[in-house]
């Protein structure tokens, strides 16, 4: 054995036995009495498929909009002087580093019944009677939105940044007006930047517990909050390990694809 | 090619720009006639590539002006200017080929699919680049790609032709060769032309004029022979080419009196009294002349074609000089002699 | 032009990150006795109830000492494997690679969900130290990414220098490879600690009785919306402002860790 494995050992043992481990024995409940019984169940269920599909309908929808948000903000960041940069960082990562909570807590303050917008659009004469944003799919959509647009952020920054600006300089002389250049330079260019963070967003966006768990008040399930509930409070581990495998096994698919085109290992 | 022959097809007048305290440009003014290539030679941070930016449109003037036949383009932005530029590092399309590379400008003005064809092809045969059309830009080697950032340049007919030392990253022997093509094809195009480099030596290969330019100001604008023979001050003299500078007093016509005492004879019509710089080219010293130096080699070295040797002479001045290389080389601490003709003295 | 509306369009997206961090300021001043906005009134009474309140102060305490510890057991073990990813070279790297970042790619809810399954067994939920445990396996993958972009960039030529100069391999990495690392090292310790202090799911799980900062402000948003939960939001954003303004002062610059 190579010698250059050593510092990695203890690290490698934390993950074998606390992480690893307990994943596949957890697994391994589903799969208990020797029966696929739980599986087809989690698959078969028209209840359970559509939780399947709304996880993966509102990953979808958090992504698209993450991205429309986070390229202009990530753009902009990689483009502008140093100083302003380091302003819209601030801006990016002290929502990302704030706690889930606080910010969950105050999307309820401002999107409730009793809440900021509805009271503000009341008074000011705009609608009469509150707009539902609470408990129901837009609020899950915004509370998620905003919690993950970082994430698109930071991979659509870095990719921008990588352009030699001397590129889009030549395509303005070359005769490019704005747009040509965002659509021919720019947008093929930072292709990889947009995808990796697509993918991180949309990944996350599968597993997400917090979030869809207050804002969406139960009535908004995904399949993180039905495991919870399976764990929790029907006791059903076989049932909920069948429910995480499906989950995981659909997440590391999305990102072993993405690993065919873009890089993101430490090593290199 | 004079400075006010040919008409002027390039304008700038009065061009001024600074960045918080640092003056980048202070009111520069100069004329390039139609086919002209001319240069514009300085250290780094003397206000060049500022120049260049703003005939390109990359950056705006605080004051002045630039017309390109007639036509005040100032406020146009690059994308509108005709100007065809050659960038240091070449700034090729990563992501496209060649052919997509060279055809970008056509598409940019819309020209028909078989009409860009015909042109990518044409532009590509004078940069002797046929065959390539499919590779990436990385595919190529730095010369390849000089040719492809050039072919980019001249396929749209563009007013103007800039070149930001585009021979910077390649080595000697490719930099000689695409210096000698450049100018074959320029002159082919009669492409009106300005050339950045901070590099005499390609300055004086390259151009119809230079301009010298040191902290926002053009030094000189002249003809090469004349910044080498002539220049006309103590920066011009010292930044291009080698040179021996020391200053003086004219003590009677045609003579110099140097600060040290030193008395020299020279060609020169200025007045007694007034205050002059000599300047002494090391390959003009002979073993013999008119005014003649006797010191002692401090330093020599041996350079193939010449000797490069240096004299302490009497009155502390400190000579430069070149010789060909014959005989052995002259060991330090050897006692010489050498001599320079009034003619061969410019004094400014 | 187009800058113009890509900068106020920035503007507009940059509120929409900003507004629930600032929104919850004024609500915590609130003399009103339930949350109301704006506030009729400003008061510190929401502050008073959260530091007269034992559950509270305990919680926080227990989240500090549980983030710190988590610090320190993910440098401890975070840097070594950096350096063996980066400078190894044995079978099986990438591998280990992508199991290192895997608790950030595997859903929470999976490893709380498991890690939860495996410490019932082993009788370790509600202690402190299980939660460092499983913050651990979360913060890794952060120690990692931050360490191994700063080796990836580090100049070898240092270290041969000064093993050229004599240093032996130890001395080498006390003296140079560590020393250059330190922003590094502070940016990574400062993501663990904040990564655990922030983390709610696995608590969720694992803290049983023994509440963290997080899993007490779950509950309590859960059974009701009282402004407590802003005042300590307040702190809990003061507090992170205080950590970035450190890792941008101390750490690797914040734009350089994005990429």
């Amino acid at each position: 054995m190579n010698r250059s494995i050593l510092p990695a050992l203890p690290a490698l043992i934390l993950l074998f036995v606390f992480f690893l481990f307990p994943v596949v024995r957890m697994l391994g409940f589903s799969v208990e009495g020797g029966t696929l019984d739980w599986y087809a169940k989690a698959l078969g269920e028209q209840l359970y498929l559509r939780v399947f599909w709304n996880t993966f309908e509102i990953a979808l929808l958090v992504t698209l909009f993450c991205l429309l948000l986070g390229y202009p903000l990530g753009f902009l960041m990689a483009t502008t002087t140093p100083f302003w940069a380091t302003v819209g960082f601030i801006f990016v990562l002290l929502p990302l580093w704030t706690s889930v909570l606080v910010r969950t807590y105050a999307w309820m303050v401002l999107l409730g019944r009793n809440g900021v917008f509805n009271r503000t659009l009341m008074e000011a004469g705009i609608i009469s009677d509150p707009i539902p944003m609470l408990h129901n799919f837009t609020g899950v959509l915004i509370g998620m939105v905003h919690v993950l647009l970082p994430y698109m952020v930071l991979p659509i920054y870095g990719a921008v940044r990588k352009v030699d600006p001397a590129i889009p300089a030549a395509a303005a002389g070359l005769g490019a007006s704005s747009f040509a250049i965002f659509r021919r330079i720019y947008l093929p260019l930072t292709l990889n930047g947009i995808f990796a963070g697509s993918v991180l967003v949309f990944v996350l966006s599968l597993g997400f517990f917090i979030t869809p768990a207050l804002l969406g008040g139960g009535r908004v399930m995904m399949i993180a909050v039905l495991i919870e509930q399976q764990v929790r409070e029907a006791l059903n581990w076989p049932f909920a390990a069948a429910l995480s495998a499906v989950l995981l096994v659909f997440t590391f698919a999305v990102y072993a694809l993405a690993q065919r085109f873009t890089r993101t290992e430490v090593a290199r | 090619m004079s400075a006010s022959g040919g008409s002027a097809d390039l304008l700038i007048e009065g061009v001024a720009r600074r960045f918080g305290e640092v003056v980048a440009l202070d009111h520069v003014s100069l004329q390039v006639a139609q086919g002209e290539l001319l240069t514009i030679l300085g250290p780094s941070g003397s206000g060049k590539t500022t120049l260049l930016k703003v005939v390109a449109g990359f950056e705006t003037p605080d004051a002045g002006r630039v017309t390109v036949g007639g036509a005040d383009i100032t406020a146009l932005p690059p994308a509108r200017r005709d100007i065809g530029m050659v960038f240091q590092n070449y700034a090729l399309f990563p992501h496209l080929s060649v052919a997509a590379n060279v055809a970008f400008p056509l598409e940019m003005r819309n020209v028909a699919k078989p009409e860009i064809e015909r042109r990518v092809a044409e532009a590509l045969a004078m940069v002797e680049l046929k065959g390539y059309e499919a590779r990436l830009p990385r595919q190529l080697s730095g010369g390849q790609q000089q040719r492809v950032a050039l072919a980019r340049a001249i396929v749209f007919n563009p007013r103007l032709l800039l070149l930001d030392e585009p021979f910077g990253a390649l080595d000697r022997k490719l930099r000689e060769t695409m210096q000698l093509e450049v100018r074959r094809l320029q002159r082919r195009l009669g492409l009106t032309t300005i050339f950045i480099t901070h590099d005499q030596e390609e300055a004086l290969v390259l151009s119809d004029r230079i301009a010298v330019m040191s902290r926002g100001t053009i030094q000189q604008i002249a003809t090469t022979t004349e910044i080498y023979e002539r220049p006309a001050n103590d920066f011009v003299a010292d930044f291009v080419g080698e040179s021996n500078i020391f200053h003086g007093t004219m003590s009677a016509p045609g003579t110099v009196t140097l600060d040290g005492g030193r008395v020299l004879q020279v060609r020169s019509d200025r007045p007694a009294g007034s205050k002059v710089g000599v300047l002494m080219r090391p390959e003009r010293f002979a073993p013999s002349g008119a005014n003649a130096f006797a010191g002692e080699v401090i330093e020599s070295v041996y350079l193939g074609t010449s000797f490069k040797l240096r004299l302490a002479c009497e009155g502390g001045l400190e000579l430069l000089v070149r010789q060909p290389a014959r005989g052995a080389l002259p060991a330090a601490g050897a006692r010489m002699t050498v001599g320079i003709e009034p003619e061969s003295i410019h004094v400014f | 032009m187009s800058r113009r509306l890509l900068v106020i369009s920035c503007g507009l997206i940059y509120f929409f990150l900003m507004l629930p961090l600032l929104v919850v300021f004024p609500i915590s001043l609130s003399s009103a006795p339930y949350m109301q906005f704006p506030p009729p009134g400003l008061s510190w009474q929401w502050y008073e109830r959260y530091l007269d309140d034992p559950q509270w102060i305990d919680a926080t305490w227990r989240s500090l000492y549980i983030g710190s510890a988590t610090a320190v057991f993910a440098l401890a073990l975070g840097v070594p494997l950096a350096f063996a990813l980066v400078r190894g070279k044995f079978f099986g790297r990438i591998l280990i690679d992508r199991l290192a970042l895997a608790p950030v790619i595997v859903p929470t809810i999976i490893l709380s969900v498991a890690v939860y399954g495996l410490f019932a067994k082993l009788k370790l939920i509600g202690t402190w130290y299980g939660l460092v445990v499983a913050h651990t396996v979360l913060a890794l993958p952060f120690v990692v990414l931050v360490i191994g972009a700063g080796l990836r960039d580090f100049d070898r030529s240092l270290e041969q220098a000064a093993e050229g100069l004599g240093a032996s391999r130890w001395r080498t990495l006390a003296r140079v490879t560590l020393p250059l690392l330190r922003p590094s090292l502070v940016s990574a310790g400062l993501l663990a600690f904040i990564s655990s202090f922030d983390e709610v799911v696995v608590a969720l799980f694992l803290a049983g009785a023994n509440m963290t900062l997080p899993k007490k402000m779950f509950d309590n948003i859960m059974m009701e919306i009282d402004p407590t939960i802003a005042a300590v939001s307040v702190m809990q954003i003061l507090l992170v402002s205080i950590v970035l303004v450190l890792i941008g002062r101390f750490g690797r610059g914040l734009r350089d860790s994005a990429r």
